[in-house]
């Protein structure tokens, strides 16, 4: 077993190396791919604009706060009837919401009906957020499995494109990441928009400062 | 085994439902014109779409390499690899996954995402000829799957089907009320049912949009979260990839994710872009490298570069034949114009017919994001299918027929003149069954004279 599979691999990348056209080599990228990390001149007012704009487009919504208390205020008007509400967050945790999950089984998250979890940073051209698992408590699955997904950002935290983001996180180590653009949602049936295929319905983000 | 229909075959089956064939027209040009929306937004599109093809350049001249590379990082990041020259190694490999995590008690069983590489390598039929339970858990491909069928678009795989006969479908297997075909409410059945079923299974298996080779980290894409639901719930992650899945560098995946869904479905980004480095402590991840022809096909110079592809399905969208035959007409896991210069490589006999499944428009190599010279590729494969002897009788005579007046001026001449006073008087001589040019086809109006009797008569005319 062990031979055939070193085999395999042998066969097919000498057969590879074989067939692959001479070097051809990498291109720099266009210049409005590459960033400066220190760049000031972005208009943060216009990036948050669209950001919020991109973000209704797709189906989730931008809610601007001062602080916590406010999310507090909007989950308890908006979720007041939900069983379970879990939070990643350590200036929520504790005051309203369920933590004892944490370090549990990813299917005991299965009943759960809002999470609030931070992220990194948002991307203005597209609406996502980019969060990791640290974020998650290391509970890859909970932004999927919940009914409803909150995310927290600075208002100051949002990139304007996908190769801003990138820049962004070039040197960051994660075993887990993802780009969250909006509720989960599909058009398989004849090309109608549903939210909420398989993961959650809505997603509301927090633009916080 | 029921005879393998060429594409013209199934296309005149497909176009007895005249209704039907431009409802699935205007649905998927709808899509096309999402996509046009989505890229007239970025003014940098093209120089994109230039920097996609130029880094996919250098994947494929660099690909052994590249490949070592991802391994070797991979592996250091705890991921488990293995390569398979063919399908059937492909399909194996999953099965002796499946079978060592087969519980004792229960039976094999499998989560699967959207993988157009598990439907090349039939890979469902396979595990369950070996008692392996499989579901597909993509909405779409759930659809299909309950239907028996295979789906006939890589990214929108049921959209041959009308949502009524969902609700039947769904009716029959998943309870839904009778007659109910509201997409909000057959969604939402679908979603308590995959629930289940992503609660309850231990190995989940998906697809790779890229493959990273500087960090050893794979991405997925997907709208509806079935993915991520599925490996992060499971103990086993098995990660299916040709090994053109591969790019250099992280900070690529900036233009990449930026094309993939504006080209697909005109989103700017889907819904989930996850990036996958290391398994969970408590689970296992699994990465098969394929080759299945590829490694062929790279040694093409005039067809290597169909291995740019990233599966947008721009190509289909935008395609007249594609859109007026219907996916299954290809009877190939990819179908459409990307599909057609694909599925040659992997057997030219059976798929013989699929480069002549094509108006050569161009308009395929228009809108792809990595510039894949589709058009072209399929007017090259014509060239090699028949000089390979893979052209069907009928079509070798019609070439030697056309070869034989098209040397001939005076032949030529005399044919149109024949021709146009056929078309106008006894269109029946043509418009008949004899004839494949005129099915599903209405009749053009003839012209009244050539263009050299037209020039000429000008000439006269101005002379006096």
């Amino acid at each position: 077993m062990k031979n055939e599979k070193l085999s395999s691999r042998e066969l097919i990348l000498a057969k590879i190396k074989d067939n692959q056209p001479e070097l051809m080599a990498l291109p720099a990228l266009p210049s409005f791919a590459i960033i400066d990390s220190n760049q000031k001149n972005i208009d943060s007012l216009a990036i948050k604009a669209q950001f919020a704009q991109v973000l209704a487009t797709i189906g989730g919504q931008v809610i601007e706060i001062d602080g916590y208390d406010e999310i507090i205020s909007y989950v308890k008007g908006t979720f007041a009837d939900a069983s379970r509400i879990v939070t990643t967050i350590s200036g929520l945790s504790g005051q309203l919401f369920d933590d004892k999950w944490i370090d549990g089984n990813p299917h005991d998250l299965a009943n759960v009906e809002l999470s609030i979890v931070a992220a990194h940073f948002g991307v203005a051209e597209n609406g996502s957020v980019w969060v990791t698992e640290d974020l998650l408590c290391q509970q890859r699955v909970l932004p999927f499995i919940t009914q409803n997904l909150a995310i927290v950002i600075d208002k100051q935290n949002i990139v304007p494109t996908m190769h801003h983001a990138y820049e962004r996180i070039a040197g960051s180590d994660y075993g887990f990441g993802t780009f969250i653009a909006g509720p989960s949602k599909t058009a398989d049936i004849e090309q109608s928009l549903v939210l909420g295929a398989h993961g959650s319905r809505t997603m509301t983000v927090f633009l916080m400062g | 085994m029921k005879q393998q229909l060429q594409h013209s075959e199934a296309a005149e089956v497909f176009n007895r439902d005249e209704a039907r064939v431009d409802w699935h027209d205007e649905t998927l040009w709808f899509v096309r014109q999402k996509r046009d929306k989505a890229a007239f937004q970025i003014p940098e599109w093209e120089e994109l779409r230039e920097a996609a093809s130029q880094i996919k350049n250098n994947v494929l001249s660099n690909m052994h390499d590249y490949l070592t590379e991802f391994e070797t990082k991979a592996l250091k990041n705890g991921i488990k690899i293995h390569w398979a020259a063919d399908a059937e190694a492909h399909n194996k490999i999953v099965l002796d996954i499946v079978n060592q995590n087969a519980s004792a008690l229960g039976a094999a069983q499998l989560v699967k995402s959207k993988s157009m590489l598990t439907e090349e390598c039939h890979l469902n039929e396979f595990l369950a000829k070996n008692g392996v339970e499989v579901i597909d858990s993509d909405l779409g491909e759930r659809i299909v799957q309950l239907a028996n069928e295979p789906p006939s678009h890589i990214v929108l795989p049921c959209i041959h089907w009308k949502k009524s006969e969902i609700g039947e479908l769904f009716y029959t297997h998943l309870g839904t009320p009778k007659g109910c075909d509201d997409p909000q409410i057959l969604t939402e059945a679908a979603r308590q049912h995959l629930r289940q079923t992503f609660l309850t299974r231990k190995v989940a298996l998906t697809g790779v949009n890229f493959a990273i080779a500087e960090t050893g980290e794979f991405v997925v894409c997907t709208n509806e979260g079935n993915a991520d639901m599925g490996v992060h719930l499971a103990d086993v992650h098995i990660a299916s990839m040709g090994f053109e899945k591969i790019i250099p560098q992280k900070k690529h995946l900036g233009v990449f994710l930026r094309l993939l869904a504006r080209s697909a479905t005109g989103q700017p980004i889907t819904t989930y872009s996850s990036h996958f480095k290391n398994p969970r402590p408590d689970q296992e991840m699994h990465i098969i490298i394929v080759d299945n022809g590829r490694s062929t096909q790279l040694g093409r110079p005039d067809f290597r570069n169909s291995l740019k592809c990233i599966r947008c399905a721009a190509c289909f969208n935008t395609c007249p034949v594609y859109r007026r035959s219907g996916g299954h007409s290809y009877h190939t896991a990819i179908a459409g114009p990307i599909g057609s210069i694909l599925a040659p490589n992997l057997d030219m006999t059976k798929n013989a017919d699929l480069p002549f499944a094509s108006t050569l428009c161009g308009s395929c190599s228009n809108v792809c994001p990595v510039k894949i010279d589709i058009h072209e590729q399929l007017y090259k494969w014509r060239q090699v299918l028949v000089k390979e002897g893979h052209a069907t009788v009928g079509k070798q005579i019609g070439m030697q027929a056309m070869n034989f007046t098209l040397s001939n001026p005076k032949l030529y001449q005399a044919a149109g003149k024949i021709g146009r006073w056929v078309l106008k008087n006894t269109p029946v001589v043509v418009n008949n069954g004899l004839n494949p040019w005129f099915n599903q086809r209405d009749m053009p109006e003839p012209p009244k004279e050539s263009f050299k009797e037209w020039y000429e008569r000008i000439k006269k005319e101005e002379a006096a």
